[in-house]
């Protein structure tokens, strides 16, 4: 039996103004039906003040295989980090 | 636990892959779902998740037995508020399984025929209020202890479900040893109601942990691959040390002669669970388990119309949609 209810990934924004933040999915058979069971199911305990949801189906995933090619080029990019810069104490905060 | 006897299953995949696979988990990655994994670990991992899913929805039911019988509404809209939580619990879950490639339906329909089980704690019956004490102190507090090293389990989805898990699971325990502290301060009558509640769930509890290492074939795979993450011996003695005092405070009798703190190992020796007990309750033949899957298999029946409504309406509002543009 295939005919259930579409997958729907739920992303919850909490109160202290940080993004919204992927906590898990769940199943509905329409957009409003998929935000009412993403009250119930992931902000029992006030966890978020805005929720947005995505059929699991729309989202498109890097593949694990691209972990080389995708990542690889940052690797010697070090001088990115502001740690790569030796700043002398004397110069203070920076 | 909410997994027990969990068969770890034979995987037959290329030694090399097997090897790299077996690096990662040992170098403390998380495998995702759409990472290499070898058969053996999403067979085993479907049927461990899928049983603890099943675990948490048929848990619902021993407590829903109380909700409209609760003693104050304070009382009644706590225990909702926890049964609710089970059924969020069940859901998490469900979908860490159905990352693994099986569907919801399919494991519902594996819980109601039989092919997946549910832990072996929901097939015992709910006598009384105090009871509701007892699965709250006592059934909770072995599911945390198995649950919080699980949180670092080697599957991303399961972890992270895990983690949701345990913020909420330590006030179900609490819920029930405050119901717990309520009657041992009551009147005679009450008092005897909560230790009548240990006697009867404190082995089904230490069954929950599955049955000794040395007996169980299928922990040193599960292991290795960190979804089992502790011996069945070792995290009974666990509750077993954090159970006894708090049993005392109570003023409660641990149904145990032989019960006895142990100076040498710096824990209490005590008396297993009757093992055949286990095994028969297992396998289907517990006091409740014909009427735990005669409610799941009737609510099943009954919400059909309902899915199929919804679908349904869903389509019918999308043609309607498309038709208006």
């Amino acid at each position: 039996m295939s005919n259930g209810w579409p997958l729907w990934e739920v992303f919850i924004r909490g109160q202290h103004g940080l993004s919204h933040r992927h906590v898990g999915s769940l199943h509905a058979t329409d957009a409003a039906h998929a935000i009412q069971n993403a009250r119930d199911v992931y902000t029992r305990r006030k966890e978020g003040v805005s929720i947005w949801v995505v059929p699991a189906a729309e989202i498109t995933a890097s593949s694990p295989d691209d972990k080389g090619s995708l990542y690889d080029p940052a690797d010697d990019k070090i001088y990115r980090h502001p740690s790569f810069f030796d700043i002398p104490d004397d110069a203070g905060a920076m | 636990m909410y997994a027990q006897m969990i068969k770890s299953e034979a995987t037959k995949d290329d030694p090399e892959q097997l090897a790299a696979f077996q690096a990662r988990i040992d170098a403390g990655d998380k495998i995702e779902p759409k990472d290499w994994m070898p058969e053996g670990y999403r067979k085993t991992l479907i049927r461990q998740i899928g049983q603890h899913a099943h675990s948490e929805i048929v848990g619902q039911l021993p407590e829903g037995n109380w909700i409209t019988r609760a003693p104050t509404l304070e009382r009644k809209a706590i225990l909702l508020a926890k049964v609710q939580d089970e059924a969020g619990h069940g859901l998490y879950l469900y979908c860490a399984a159905e990352t693994l490639g099986v569907s919801r339906d399919e494991l519902t329909e594996m819980l109601l025929d039989g092919r997946m089980k549910y832990s072996s704690i929901f097939a015992y019956p709910t006598l009384t209020w105090a009871d509701m004490g007892a699965v709250g102190w006592l059934v909770d507090g072995a599911a945390i202890m198995n649950q919080v090293p699980l949180q670092r389990t080697s599957f991303g989805p399961y972890a992270r479900a895990m983690v949701r898990i345990c913020k909420e699971e330590s006030f179900h325990q609490r819920q029930g040893f405050d119901i717990m502290m309520k009657m041992v301060n009551g009147t005679e009558a009450q008092k005897r109601m909560a230790q009548d509640a240990l006697n009867r769930f404190w082995y089904p509890a230490l069954m929950m942990f599955g049955p000794s290492d040395a007996e169980s074939v299928h922990s040193e795979q599960s292991m290795q691959w960190k979804i089992k993450m502790n011996g069945n011996d070792e995290l009974r003695q666990k509750f077993v040390d954090q159970t006894v005092p708090q049993a005392k405070y109570l003023g409660l009798t641990i149904p145990d002669e032989d019960l006895k703190w142990n100076e040498d190992k710096g824990a209490y020796d005590f008396t297993g669970p009757d093992w055949s007990e286990f095994f028969d309750v297992l396998k289907g033949n517990g006091p409740c388990s014909t009427e735990r899957i005669e409610a799941r298999q009737k609510a099943w029946d009954d919400g059909a119309w309902v899915r199929e409504a919804r679908l349904a309406h869903a389509a019918k509002k999308r043609a309607a949609q498309v038709a208006a543009e």
